[in-house]
């Protein structure tokens, strides 16, 4: 007996969904303190918690410029690794979109030039072991997991893999058949449509953050534009490694060493400089017949985390459309039954901009009626702006949650490894803890002011336009959007077959 | 709809390590665990789990309760997890100014719902004037009852949010109902007294407003989505007789009709102590925290187990089929009745989803995917809809553009025909069960998932051990076991078969793929 769920069938389980923030020291929140007799739960004590300092990972600088964290877990006789390479689809040029999603895949797929994939697979399989490569925005991956005991093996398959991807061409056939059947069935579901033409307003359409695949720029990959790319990017000074796991950090220092010392430098990646260039910030309508639930998100430009009012913007975040607690969540959800999912904020990438993004799905005959309420949260924060009960609830949340970022040494070597790559000071997380702990309320309503403008915010909805309480014209002007996808070159697919 | 091959979870161990259990590093075995678990039965019957993972200041609970949709009462489908949401609003401390008053007009709500109700379906005579007017009525009683709780909305949800909670949530599915969250270890009894309190003294506040909430639920979730909407079609034909015919989301008439009372019912008839089990995993010593646990949980007042006799589904003597004509790209779906998780056969089950679907070394993958390229995703997996009570194993394919459902059948037919007629190869059998092994070595790394698996088996099987044992009986898995099962159940009368047929884009310019191949 399993608790099995298939991410496709997972309609049989209903949750909350919940953007609840990831908070630590003892004290209970003052949120009662104006009620003269303490409740219940008030008086239980809480004391602080027990001294924690987790075990940081080991980081090493080679000379040819590759970085590795070691760290230690001894849970459990495992040993998992992942190397994070610069250099993703943001630097892939227009007409091959998709390119690092063909090279993610056949990169483990195409095998080495010692082995297929599929011997990989029997090889790997046989040991029950993971070797897995994936492309990304900024950067592509190749992980491992094994059992300690079959790290040799796996990890000459990782290391083969790194150095002597061989991208044989059948494999690349499949994966675009993948990549063909994706785009078939992208605008299938509601919610990917306005996640996908949302990024399209704030990036502008080309933004290498927003464009997505088509069957034309799929079917003009080759087999010599992954060697170009492997080659380009692939190299000890482009690349972080990062192994946790069960093992001894001495000798798997010895034994990376051994496996990558002598790697030569290569060319340095260099990131694209990519501006937003964001729509006009008027309406934007997809039609869709079969559904009656409009898609709603209002968008903009927000910032990254490197801005000071990264801070203040979290606990605003935190406040207004968080968790359960948040102003959103309470007002159109709870207080006006108007939606099961509602929230959002301003987000914040690590080098470049996120979105402000703010959703909410609703009935198709309260479409407008709920755009309107999500503007009157935005104009309420001027008359009634966040309070101190507010803030304190959302510093609460965050820092008594805080905690939960390394309450296991996996997590803590993620962060690292995040903090490497983009180069942030490794100490962020400590860093941000007091941050926050400083944020006050003038911060809130300053950053509210700054980043929250109704007026500025592109509106999108995906819905059953024949069936919204009123036409989104009398919002203000309207830009219909046309979602359907551009045919595939002749020839590409294959005809319908007859059989059986 | 990506093929995902092994996330990190599924990570498997070498079969020369794990041919036996007890070869099993320490953290990992049976052994260990009956160190680290205290079992606990209050006099109420409520069942404690606690497991001792000192690896960071942290907890993480689940608290299981023996009952899902399948207990929804006839005409009432969604109750289940319409309680579940209720779950969240309260008691009669948290998230109220005055219980007194606001009891007596949560009365008043319920009153004159059941007389707009009762206005609105009769079946002849019925006095619209009036159904106005006591639809009016019972908005205002709503209006009245709000005053007691608007300044408090959420609360209990604020609470733990504030007190560092982290993960809130809660599910619903047709066996059962659970709740969790993680805390940091210095708010145990904190959660205890919360927790308790929330099946102790719930107060069902703002059920009408949440009831539209979950009625946008089911938009999301089915509605707007045309998986969502073969799904329920597909499992609805599947099941004549039991309960899983039923969607947990709830029938659109059931969730404009039932009412707090009818869930209040529910929550008094199913939320009995015995049916309930709390298991609790993290930073924690059994000795310390059992306690303050059996504090708090034991004022829940003990009452009867109720019954839960279901209706059987007879055997099923004809291929059923429903096809859906979309939007959308299509997609094939097939399923065959077998027995519950206590079967005999159960890991056989499991052994066959394994091998069909587990990795690029799949059946399915290197059939479909691979080898024929007619689909961009294949696998077969059981336990559709549950798996408390006889359900299906069922079959799935993503055909890729240009192909068509019924080739899928074809295809999946032909790798079913396999496992009826070939034995698997000794490399199958020992890939399948060392993969199990691993996957349970996998489960035991995190508070959540522990929690998560002990507090199911333990409410399944009366026993958290079976997380162990179900291990050691696929290691019993035969290459017949696989043949007999397969011919048992994969056949053409015990077969529902559900379709999306592609039909074509909305009339004019506007959504709808104008390629896709289709």
């Amino acid at each position: 007996m399993k608790r099995a769920v298939v991410c496709f069938f997972a309609g049989f389980v209903l949750v909350l969904p919940l953007g609840v923030m990831g908070g630590f020291l003892g004290g209970h929140g003052q949120l009662w303190a104006q009620t003269s007799a303490q409740q219940p739960w008030q008086q239980i004590p809480i004391h602080p918690l027990p001294a924690f300092h987790p075990q940081q990972p080991k980081r090493i600088a080679l000379p040819n410029g590759m970085v590795l964290f070691l760290q230690e877990d001894h849970e459990l006789p495992l040993i998992d690794g992942t190397a994070r390479i610069r250099g993703g689809e943001r630097s892939v040029a227009a007409d091959k979109t998709g390119l690092t999603d063909v090279y993610g895949e056949v990169w483990r797929t195409g095998g080495t030039k010692s082995q297929t994939g599929d011997q990989l697979d029997d090889f790997l399989e046989q040991r029950a072991a993971k070797v897995e490569t994936n492309g990304g925005s900024d950067s592509t991956t190749v992980s491992w997991s094994c059992l300690k005991e079959d790290f040799d093996d796996v990890f000459r398959v990782f290391e083969d893999l790194l150095k002597n991807p061989e991208f044989r061409s059948d494999k690349i056939a499949i994966a675009q058949k993948g990549l063909y059947d994706g785009i078939s069935r992208r605008n299938d579901d509601p919610s990917q449509i306005a996640s996908r033409e949302a990024a399209k307003l704030v990036y502008g359409a080309q933004s290498p953050y927003a464009r997505v695949p088509e069957y034309r720029t799929v079917a003009a990959i080759t087999r010599q534009d992954l060697v170009e790319w492997h080659g380009r990017y692939v190299h000890p000074n482009n690349i972080i490694l990062g192994v946790v796991g069960d093992f001894d950090s001495t000798k798997m220092e010895a034994r990376l060493r051994e496996a990558f010392a002598a790697w030569p430098k290569g060319p340095a990646a260099s990131d694209p400089e990519i501006k937003p260039e964001p729509a006009k910030p008027d309406y934007y309508q997809v039609e869709k017949t079969d559904v009656n639930q409009s898609n709603i998100l209002m968008v903009g430009v927000g910032i990254t985390r490197r801005n000071p009012d990264y801070f203040a913007l979290s606990v605003f975040n935190e406040a207004f459309g968080g968790g359960f607690s948040s102003r959103l969540f309470g007002d159109i959800r709870t207080t006006k039954g108007l939606a099961y999912a509602v929230g959002g904020g301003v987000g914040a990438g690590w080098d470049h901009p996120g979105m402000l993004r703010l959703m909410v799905s609703t009935k198709s005959k309260t479409t407008v009626e709920s755009i309107q309420a999500i503007g009157e949260e935005i104009a309420e924060l001027a008359k009634r702006p966040i309070d101190e009960e507010e803030i304190k609830r959302a510093k609460d949340s965050i820092l008594n949650s805080f905690v939960f970022r390394f309450d296991s040494p996996e997590k803590v070597l993620q962060e690292k490894m995040a903090y490497e790559f983009y180069g942030y000071p490794l100490d962020f997380l400590e860093t941000f803890q007091k941050k926050i702990e400083t944020v006050t309320r003038e911060d809130v309503a300053r950053v509210a002011a700054k980043y929250l403008h109704r007026d500025q915010m592109a509106v999108l909805v995906v819905g059953n336009v024949a069936e919204f309480d009123q036409p989104l014209s009398t919002l203000g002007t309207v830009h219909k959007i046309d979602i359907r996808i551009p045919a595939p070159p002749p020839g590409l697919m294959a005809e319908p077959a007859e059989h059986p | 709809m990506k093929f995902r091959v092994g996330s990190p979870s599924s990570i498997t161990v070498c079969f020369a390590f794990c041919f036996a259990l007890c070869s099993l590093a320490p953290a990992q075995d049976l052994a260990s665990f009956e160190k680290r678990i205290t079992v606990k039965k209050l006099t109420n019957g409520l069942t404690v789990i606690i497991c001792e993972r000192p690896e960071a200041p942290v907890f993480s609970f689940f608290t299981h309760v023996d009952a899902g949709s399948v207990q929804d009462p006839m005409g009432k489908t969604g109750l289940a997890h319409m309680f579940e949401h209720m779950a969240f609003k309260g008691t009669d401390t948290i998230g109220t100014r005055d219980y007194a008053g606001e009891k007596v007009a949560l009365a008043k709500v319920e009153e004159a719902y059941a007389a707009y109700i009762a206005e609105r379906d009769k079946p002849v005579d019925r006095d619209e004037a009036r159904l106005k007017q006591l639809e009016q009525s019972w908005k205002d009683a709503i209006a009245a009852a709000d005053r007691f709780s608007a300044p408090y909305n959420n609360e209990f949800g604020k609470i733990v949010e504030s007190e560092g909670g982290e993960g809130m949530n809660a599910e619903t599915n047709l066996d059962e109902t659970v709740y969790f969250y993680s805390f940091p270890i210095n708010r145990l009894e904190l959660w205890a007294y919360l927790e308790s309190e929330r099946f102790l003294h719930p107060v069902l506040r703002q059920f009408y407003k949440e009831r539209n909430v979950v009625i946008e639920e089911r938009r999301m979730r089915t509605d707007s989505n045309p998986i969502g909407r073969l799904l329920e079609q597909f499992t609805e034909e599947a099941f004549a007789a039991h309960p899983y015919h039923r969607p947990t989301i709830g029938w659109i008439s059931d969730l404009n009709s039932f009412s707090a009372t009818d869930a209040e019912n529910f929550f008094a008839k199913y939320y009995v102590p015995s049916n309930m089990v709390v298991s609790v995993v993290g930073d924690l010593r059994a000795a310390e925290a059992m306690p303050v646990v059996e504090k708090y949980f034991s004022r829940i007042p003990t009452r009867t187990r109720p019954d839960t006799a279901t209706t059987s589904e007879p055997p099923q003597n004809s291929e059923r089929t429903v096809v859906l004509h979309e939007q959308s790209q299509p997609l094939y779906l097939e399923g065959y009745h077998r027995p519950d998780y206590r079967s005999p056969d159960d890991q056989i089950y499991d052994a066959i989803a394994d091998l069909m679907s587990n990795g690029r070394t799949s059946r399915l993958y290197r059939a479909l995917v691979r080898d024929q390229q007619i689909a961009s995703d294949s696998a077969g997996f059981t336990g559709l809809p549950g798996n408390k009570y006889p359900h299906l194993f069922a079959f799935y394919a993503f055909p890729i553009p240009g192909h068509k459902p019924l080739e899928m059948a074809g295809a999946i037919h032909a790798e079913i025909d396999r496992l009826k007629n070939e034995d698997i190869s000794d490399a199958e059998l020992k890939m399948i069960k060392t993969r199990a092994k691993a996957n349970l070595i996998r489960s035991l790394g995190s508070n959540e998932g522990l929690a998560s698996s002990l507090a199911l088996y333990q409410s399944r099987y009366d026993d958290w051990r079976e997380l162990f044992r179900s291990v050691e009986r696929i290691d019993k898995v035969t290459k017949a076991d696989i043949r007999r099962v397969a011919n048992q159940t994969f056949t053409p009368d015990n077969r529902t078969v559900g379709i999306i047929e592609f039909a074509g884009g909305p009339p004019g310019p506007g959504a709808g793929p104008q390629g896709g191949g289709q």
